[in-house]
Order: C-alpha cells, then structure tokens, then sequence
C-alpha cells in the first residue's frame, strides 16, 4: 500500500485492473485503493508479471503493506508492492469471506482486527466488536478533514515556518498571455496560474533547498521539480497532487496536464504517484479575491509558495506612478532548511522569470 | 436551437463541473462563477465543454458578457444565429 502523503496510515484495495499472468509496465495502473482522499489508482513500479495478489478486495491494510509480487521480465526473484514495510504483516490474516464483507461494510480494518476463530481466524463476531470499537462510522469528507488535520498540525508542531512576501508586476505577463491567447480556441489557452507555477519550478533550479524533503533530521534535496498543485474540492477539503517535472514541461503541456489533473482530483481519480511525488506546494487562491496566502508546509515537504489575486494597481516605472496588474507572491519556508535571505532571492527569481513570460 | 435548448445544453454543462450544485437556485443574473464556487480553471472547461457542443469558441473579450446564466445564453443565442 503506498503511501499518499505524510497523513495516510492505511488504504482499503477496492480493486485489481491486472491478473496473476498479465504484463505489467511501469507506470501502468494495477488496482484501484481507497483512502482518505478518495479513490487512488495504484501505478506499479517495476516492469514484469503479475506472480501474486496478496491482498483482497474490500480489504484495508496499513501503509507499506505489499500488495502484490512482480515478477521481473527476466525471471529475476519478484518484486513486492510497494516493498515492505515493517508494520506489515507476516502473513494474511484469516478472515472468512462473510466477516471480510462485513469488515468491508463496516469500514473496518482488518489488520487492526484481533481474531478470536480457530487459529487466530477473524471471525463475524470479531469484525463487529472492531466496529463498535472504532465508533460510528465516519464519511469521506470527514475523514479527509481529519487526514488533513493531522498533516498540517504536524507540520506546524514541527516545522519552524518563517513568512516572506514580494509583489510582483504582471503587466509584461499579462500582456504576453492576451496576445497568446487572442487567437487560440478555448481548449489551448493558457491560464495566468501556468505561468506562475513554471516560473516556481524553473527558478527551484537554483535553490535546491526549497525543493526538498525533511527526513529523518536531514534535509534531501528532490531529484526532480514535481510541483504539488493545491486544489479545493468541491465537497470540502483538499488534495495537492504533482505536476510532475514541471520545469521540464512547456506552458502547452503545462495548461494540458493543469487542466487533467485538477478535473481528475475532482472526479476522485488520481494517480498513486501523483499522491507521493510533490516536491514544493503552489497554492494560488487568486479565485477568492484574497491578495496574499500563508501557507503552511506539507510535511515531509520543506516549503510552499503562495500566490494571490491578480490585481490592478499602483507601480512605479521609470519614476512614474502607473496602473499596472500585481500579485503577491508569498513563500513560507522550513527554517531548519532554509532562511530568509535565500527564499527572498527565490522569490525574486521568480518576479525576473515571469517579467520574461516568453522565456518560460 | 430555441432559447430553452440553449439553457438546458448550458445547465447540462454546469452539471457536469459542479455536480454538487443545485442548479434550481442559480439567480440568473448573477455571475455564475461566485454562486457555484467555480474557478477559472473550471470556467475554462465549461467553455471548452460548451465549445464542443455548440461549436462556439468565446474570446477572452467577451468573458464579461457570459458572466451570468442569462448572459450566457444571450450570447450563445446571438453567436448561433449570426
């Protein structure tokens, strides 16, 4: 079971999109989870075949645990996934298939479940107990709230957050996105936040530092720039999936992937990797009409940008007071990695690269 | 297409970006944007979605016309028969 994120302890497998037999690539989808932040598909890691599916449908195991073995395309030893974990279980618990159903209904879960049948078997009676034990169910929404309250009051248990703003002129990039898109159909338009989350991931480049991971008491700089997208539900809460190497994406590519992601994340359709792999968070709450975001750092991650509306207003250019279009971009950052006079530097990066919105 | 198949086609593309929506409340005349919690993301697929419907491509210039249900509609109307 994969981890999404630093709040999901456990995901329940709805379903399996490959056999015992089938081929398998990596990266192509192999089961669909449940979890806190909806329904998950689950991409595979490793190329090869399908030797074993190690657990079953309707059944809710914690993080790490492995779901199936690959065999490699050589006939190498299998590969388990995800790979262990040591809260794992040695083995599947025996569960009838009437008490697995009902563990299903109940949402109950059965690797937290103490078996009372014949060798230690979960039987019905036990599955009931758990579930009165665990109190009134509670729905998605709900648990996504607690999902979150959980990670951000980690984050702010943990991480030593420091504040920095900077307002930057979008006239030149306003200007270049009204030229672009006067003569492209509404389907190859760009939006203001593509720009704005390129020129994040372009200017990490150049700060390492803020596009990494807390672990373990040491900073471990990302190999790649994936830009977790904050994005509100429309029943309440919120998920930040990657955009993944988005310095390496152009803006058209960017806009498409944008537009995918954000509509996939509100049908409750992501992807595993898409949950696992942000770098840095960008949150543009430009939509609300509020001018400047605080955010707060999703853990193990170690900083998130924060963009607010675009709006017209006062700015000096060559002595002169003109009406020009502003947004405040903010970056709140982990001190333990990283200090102020860096993410400043960061931050202008930013205003350079999008005062040049032909370039990104 | 009628007025009224234009609106049924626009509240049948709302629903399809704000499903939760109780489209029987949305005050015509009012910005649709602030009343259904839409985004310019979803602003964008709507229009992209009315777009492969209708084959009507709104220019960004004439946003402000198709800010509200009504207007919308208008608009559409107007382009349709032009």
């Amino acid at each position: 079971m994969p981890a999404l994120g630093a709040d999901m302890t456990a995901g329940r497998l709805i379903t399996w999109l490959k056999q015992p037999g089938d081929t398998v690539r990596r990266g192509e989808i192999i089961a669909e989870v449940d979890t806190d932040k909806g329904v998950i598909e689950v991409e595979v890691f490793t190329s090869g075949v399908v030797d074993k599916l190690l657990v079953e449908p309707g059944t809710k195991v914690p993080v790490g645990t492995p779901l199936a073995v690959i065999r490699e395309a050589e006939g190498a030893p299998a590969a388990a996934v995800p790979t262990p974990s040591p809260r794992a279980p040695e083995g599947r618990a025996r569960v009838s298939p009437v008490a697995r159903a009902l563990a299903a209904e109940l949402a109950v879960d059965l690797a937290n479940v103490h078996g009372t049948g014949p060798e230690g078997a979960i039987t019905l009676d036990d599955v009931r107990q758990a579930a009165g034990k665990a109190g009134e169910a509670v729905g998605r929404g709900e648990r996504m709230r607690q999902a979150i309250a959980a990670a951000v009051t980690r984050s702010k248990r943990e991480i030593p957050h420091y504040y920095i703003g900077h307002t930057i002129d979008l006239g030149p990039a306003s200007a270049w996105l009204a030229e672009q898109n006067r003569d492209r159909p509404v389907a190859r338009r760009l939006l203001h936040s593509v720009l704005l989350v390129k020129a994040v991931a372009a200017s990490l480049h150049d700060f390492p530092e803020l596009n990494a991971r807390w672990v373990e008491g040491r900073v471990a700089p990302a190999a790649d720039i994936n830009v977790g997208l904050a994005i509100s539900l429309k029943g309440g809460g919120l998920v930040a999936p990657a955009l993944h190497n988005a310095d390496r994406q152009g803006l058209d590519d960017l806009m498409a992937a944008t537009l995918d992601l954000v509509q996939r994340a509100r049908a409750g359709t992501l992807r595993s990797s898409e949950l696992s792999d942000p770098t840095i968070t960008v949150t543009i709450l430009g939509d609300r009409g509020v001018d400047t975001v605080y955010g707060v750092i999703y853990p193990p991650q170690v900083a998130i940008v924060g963009f607010g509306t675009v709006v017209e207003g006062p700015w000096v250019v060559e002595g002169r007071v003109v009406a020009r279009p502003l947004v405040r971009a903010t970056l709140a950052a982990d001190h333990r990695v990283s200090d102020g006079h860096r993410g400043a530097a960061f931050l202008a990066a930013v205003a350079r690269r999008l005062a040049e919105p032909a370039r990104l | 297409m009628t007025a009224d198949e234009l609106r049924q086609g626009v509240l049948a593309a709302l629903r399809e970006i704000a499903p939760e929506a109780d489209l029987g409340r949305l005050a015509p005349d009012a910005p649709i944007r602030d009343q259904l919690d839409i985004d310019s993301i979803d602003f964008m697929r709507l229009l992209i979605n009315i777009s492969e419907k209708l084959h009507v491509d709104v220019p960004e210039a004439d946003y402000p016309q198709v800010a509200s249900l009504n207007g919308l509609v208008k608009y559409l109307g107007d382009r349709l028969v032009a």
